[in-house]
């Protein structure tokens, strides 16, 4: 009998590991971040629960309005980007190009670096005193200047273009694999109806491709709220705070402005913002899968 | 005989939705059960739960006078064939058909005598180093096949083993199936959608529809003496004609009144004296509407009908008219002269029809 | 008459068709030195000296190709106080990634399989859960998580971080390993059930035999995710255990000394050089990695 019980349940009890760690580290944690960020907690959580004080303090301080604006102006800026430019790259791509494999790696390669080494590449290359700027002068152009990196108001955006050019070979990458995959005969009754490629692109092989570009944008979207350590290499969230973004943000007043109930907060900001985004997805692809 | 399966009062849901409902069903050894009904009759799921795949959620299952409700799979002494044949694709052919002799630590002796023996006797000696993406549909078949006959169970069972074999190759299985069984004398339960797989194979069909058993019975019984008219439609390929008629006592016997296409009617006198409602089902199947004097036995009725088609398929010529307003098809001899747009007289056997309540469809006769 | 007109137009449409040829080429080539040009600067300032540094141009080849920096950067560069170079943290990062690679890629692998084969009512809220597990910040666990490590007695540690990259993993490898498995017919286990095998046998002789392309996805996809983590490294990790992204962000940010460009860039090629050499080696799998934890389905 107890045999045959453990033979029964084997693969519950084999999954019940995992989905006690889930329970806890995911939504255990999730629970406990949301209960201190309703609470006064300091250096040290606390756990009499005090309203909405924190999310107050949280959209009256002037460094989170920068980073949750910085959020929108990165993550919509790096979002339209990369996705405009993955396609183009992808179409580009798909036109019979002799050694595509090769320009696919070099384009794709980033996508395997760490956050932190393309910021430090990028932190170099963009320096005003002996990077891209300096060389540029030392050509001759002696009154260029490209400061954006030292640039209060313009340091976000090489932010974008270092998440741009890690990120935009893997949309690349997407795109082609959506190009692929639409039905070759509907291409070809097309050509025998004598439709030009821009318009077969535009009309039939694009439109097709709607789940990817959903499927882009949610892991594009997922990036740029999780992005972080570009962030802290490229700029450090500066100069000031221009750079800062929620994620930094976060980490700051959890590690070294000891306030967790800031820290709390401003975690389940992002979570609600990741939730609003990522949500409607799972639940749409999660449905279709179970009809 | 006691019986080798015995089936009783079994049900099976998943949440709040019934699969099956009440199934009854014994076989004998040496019986060749063949489960049949449209795509989502219950007919896999009740193959899966006497396999031990499926727990059932009521009822009693034994296999050999013991009881097996709530036996694994490996305990019950059955063998089964599935319809993708399910080969382990990185095992050897001759891996795939011992790997549950290894399983269960046979030795490896045995294990080869037996491979050698169900090797030979399926003809697949040459493959047997192979892997299952080497090889054809067919011989995936024969060697799912082998797989199950190694086991020498109590009950094999198949679920639908020859729908992914092209025409021809389905036919030639099919035969070889059938010899196989005879062979052996083995018991075995086949599930197919097929209706002539179940004739050509069954000793006894049972015909399932909605998780409901419609009828069970020999392949004859099944043929000639429809439960109801789903069972009517479902076997026999072209399908029984199910004709709209009115039953008048006369005398001992009855007048059937069948409307034809041109406004009027047709008689029918059947003789028997059957208790018969006013709305009736008529069901003949095609090959009892012949023409006048091809056909001697039974009792023949007259009526002159007007053709709509005639599709000749070979050995046979199908006509097809109008009555009660249905479709009427009847299988008439190759050579013969009906034409499309003109009458003519079909003669109806109405010792083999069948009569159906209207409304519930149950057989009346 | 009409020919010639026709052969004119012809071979007018054949010059745009080379010219539009050309510039598809061209503007192909300028997105490759895009791409490219960090780390060609990267590689040839790492290669140059200080002083040529400051007098020289940032793309130029160097003039004298020294190793130095790479010297420095590997064995005596300083992060903080410590001047050891990236070395002891690059065995850090290894002493990390392989046992939480291996744990991640199991423990995935078994979930996966129950979840596509062993179907059970509650199995799809699971996965559902576990799914949702993939897409959370992790800033929404860090504080907790910080307290958890604490209790049990492993903060600061690398079994602590290893702890980590494995329940946080999990998510990924469990997708990968299910989407995997859900294709194999479901037929395939029952017949191994009704030929006598069980729970492990079937797993062992049957879905493993079979899961190499998926094991080779989620062990390059785990690899690069925790060798290139640097959230759960800069906060669960004291001085001795930090992975070498971290060190690498403090060889870069300290504020001691003389800015050394040509060893931030030696130290920053060796952090990014396993990885880099994983996706030269395997790129297939790496962009099926990509593609899979992006398109669910």
């Amino acid at each position: 009998m107890s045999v045959k019980f453990l033979e029964d349940h084997l693969p519950k009890l084999m999954l019940a590991p995992s989905f006690i760690a889930m329970l806890i580290f995911v939504y255990g944690f999730i629970g406990w971040t949301a209960w201190v960020s309703l609470t006064r907690s300091r250096l040290l959580p606390k756990y009499e629960l005090d309203g909405i004080i924190q999310y107050e303090r949280l959209f009256a301080s002037l460094r989170w309005d920068t980073a949750f604006s910085n959020l929108f102006i990165f993550g919509g800026l790096f979002i339209v980007i990369a996705m405009i430019l993955g396609l183009i790259l992808a179409i580009f791509l798909d036109q019979n190009i002799r050694s595509e494999g090769a320009i696919r790696t070099i384009y794709l390669y980033p996508m395997a670096l760490s956050m932190i080494v393309t910021g430090t590449a990028w932190k170099w290359i963009l320096n005003p005193g002996l990077g891209l700027e300096a060389m540029v002068r030392g050509w001759g152009f002696e009154n260029f200047t490209f400061d954006w990196l030292v640039n209060p108001d313009m340091a976000i955006y090489t932010v974008v273009l270092a998440a741009i050019w890690q990120s935009s070979g893997f949309v690349m990458a997407l795109f082609l694999a959506g190009l692929r995959s639409v039905d070759g005969e509907i291409i070809k009754a097309a050509q025998i109806d004598g439709i030009p490629n821009w318009r077969i692109y535009s009309a039939i092989i694009i439109p097709s491709m709607a789940p990817i570009f959903l499927s882009a944008f949610i892991v594009l979207a997922h990036l740029a709220i999780k992005s972080f350590d570009l962030v802290i290499a490229l700029t450090g969230g500066g100069p000031g705070f221009s750079t800062d973004l929620p994620a930094t943000y976060m980490f700051a007043m959890a590690f070294s402005r000891g306030d967790i109930g800031q820290a709390a907060s401003s975690a389940m900001v992002m979570m609600g913002v990741v939730f609003a985004i990522v949500v409607p997805y799972l639940y749409s692809e999660l449905r279709v899968k179970n009809d | 005989m006691a019986p080798i399966l015995d089936i009783k009062g079994l049900y099976k849901s998943y949440g709040s939705t019934e699969i099956l409902k009440d199934i009854n069903v014994a076989i004998d050894p040496g019986d060749f059960l063949v489960l049949v009904g449209p795509s989502g009759c219950g007919k896999s799921t009740l193959l899966n739960c006497i396999a031990g795949l499926e727990p059932i959620s009521g009822g009693t299952l034994s296999i050999d006078g013991q009881d097996m409700t709530h036996v694994s799979p490996k305990d019950r002494d059955i063998a089964m064939v599935f319809q993708s044949y399910a080969l382990y694709p990185t095992m050897t052919v001759a891996k795939n058909i011992t790997f549950g002799m290894k399983v269960r630590g046979v030795d490896p002796k045995t294990q080869a005598a037996k491979l050698k023996k169900v090797a030979e006797q399926l003809q697949i000696e040459q493959l047997l180093n192979r892997r299952p993406g080497q090889l054809s549909g067919g011989q995936r078949q024969r060697v799912a096949m082998g797989r199950a006959l190694v086991r020498d169970p109590k009950l094999f069972l198949f679920d639908e083993p020859l729908s992914n074999l092209d025409a021809k190759l389905r036919v030639e299985m099919r035969t070889e199936i059938k010899a196989l069984h005879q062979n052996l004398g083995a018991t075995m339960v086949y599930v197919t959608h097929d209706q002539i797989e179940a004739m050509t194979l069954a000793t006894k069909i049972v015909v399932m529809k909605g998780g409901v058993i419609q009828q069970i019975g020999s392949p004859s019984e099944i043929y000639d003496r429809p439960a109801n008219m789903f069972v009517a439609d479902f076997m026999g390929s072209p399908a029984m004609n199910l004709i709209p008629a009115r039953a008048m006592k006369n005398g001992s016997g009855t007048h059937i009144e069948i409307a034809n296409s041109t406004g009027g009617s047709i008689v029918l006198k059947d003789t028997n004296g059957h208790d018969l409602p006013t709305d009736v089902i008529l069901g003949v199947r095609p090959e009892d509407i012949a023409e006048p004097g091809t056909r001697q036995d039974g009792v023949h009725q007259d009526a002159e009908c007007l053709v709509d088609i005639v599709e000749p398929a070979g050995a046979d010529t199908y006509v097809v008219t109008q009555l009660g307003g249905k479709q009427v098809t009847a299988r008439l001899h190759a050579k013969t002269n009906a034409q499309a747009g003109k009458s003519q007289t079909l003669s109806f056997d109405l010792s083999k029809v069948s009569y159906f309540e209207p409304g519930t469809g149950r057989r009346l006769n | 008459m009409t020919d010639a007109v026709y052969s004119n137009t012809g071979v007018r449409s054949q010059m745009t068709r080379i010219a539009l040829r050309w510039l598809l080429y061209i503007l192909l080539f300028a997105f490759a030195l895009f791409y490219l040009a960090p780390l060609f600067v990267m590689v040839t300032t790492s290669l140059k000296s200080l002083e040529e540094i400051r007098t020289g141009d940032l793309i130029a080849l160097p003039r004298d190709v020294t190793f130095d920096a790479w010297r420095t950067a590997w064995a005596s560069a300083c992060t903080g106080i410590q001047c050891e170079g990236v070395r002891p943290y690059f065995w850090n990062s290894v002493l990390i990634a392989v046992p939480a690679v291996m744990i991640s890629t199991l423990v995935g692998a078994i979930n996966g399989y129950v979840v596509a084969q062993w179907r059970f009512p509650g199995a799809n809220i699971f996965f559902a859960l576990m799914l949702f597990g993939c897409f959370i910040p992790f800033q929404v666990v860090l504080l907790p998580m910080a307290r958890m490590l604490g209790l049990m007695g492993i903060a600061g540690t690398i079994p602590g971080l290893i702890f980590v990259h494995v329940i946080y993993g999990l998510g990924f490898t469990t997708l990968f390993f299910r989407n995997y498995y859900v294709t194999i017919p479901a037929e395939l286990t029952k017949a191994a059930k009704v030929d006598g095998a069980g729970f492990f046998r079937i797993f062992w002789s049957i879905f493993l035999p079979l899961s190499l392309p998926i094991i080779v996805v989620t062990v390059i996809w785990q690899f690069t995710q925790i060798w290139n983590d640097f959230l759960f490294g800069v906060s669960f990790s004291q001085a001795g255990t930090q992975p070498i992204t971290v060190a690498l962000n403090n060889i870069v940010n300290s504020t001691t000394g003389v800015k050394e460009y040509n060893v931030d860039m030696a130290a920053a090629i060796i952090a990014g050089l396993p990885t880099l050499l994983v996706y030269v080696v395997a790129g297939k799998y790496f962009i099926r990695g990509l593609t899979a934890g992006s398109v669910k389905g």
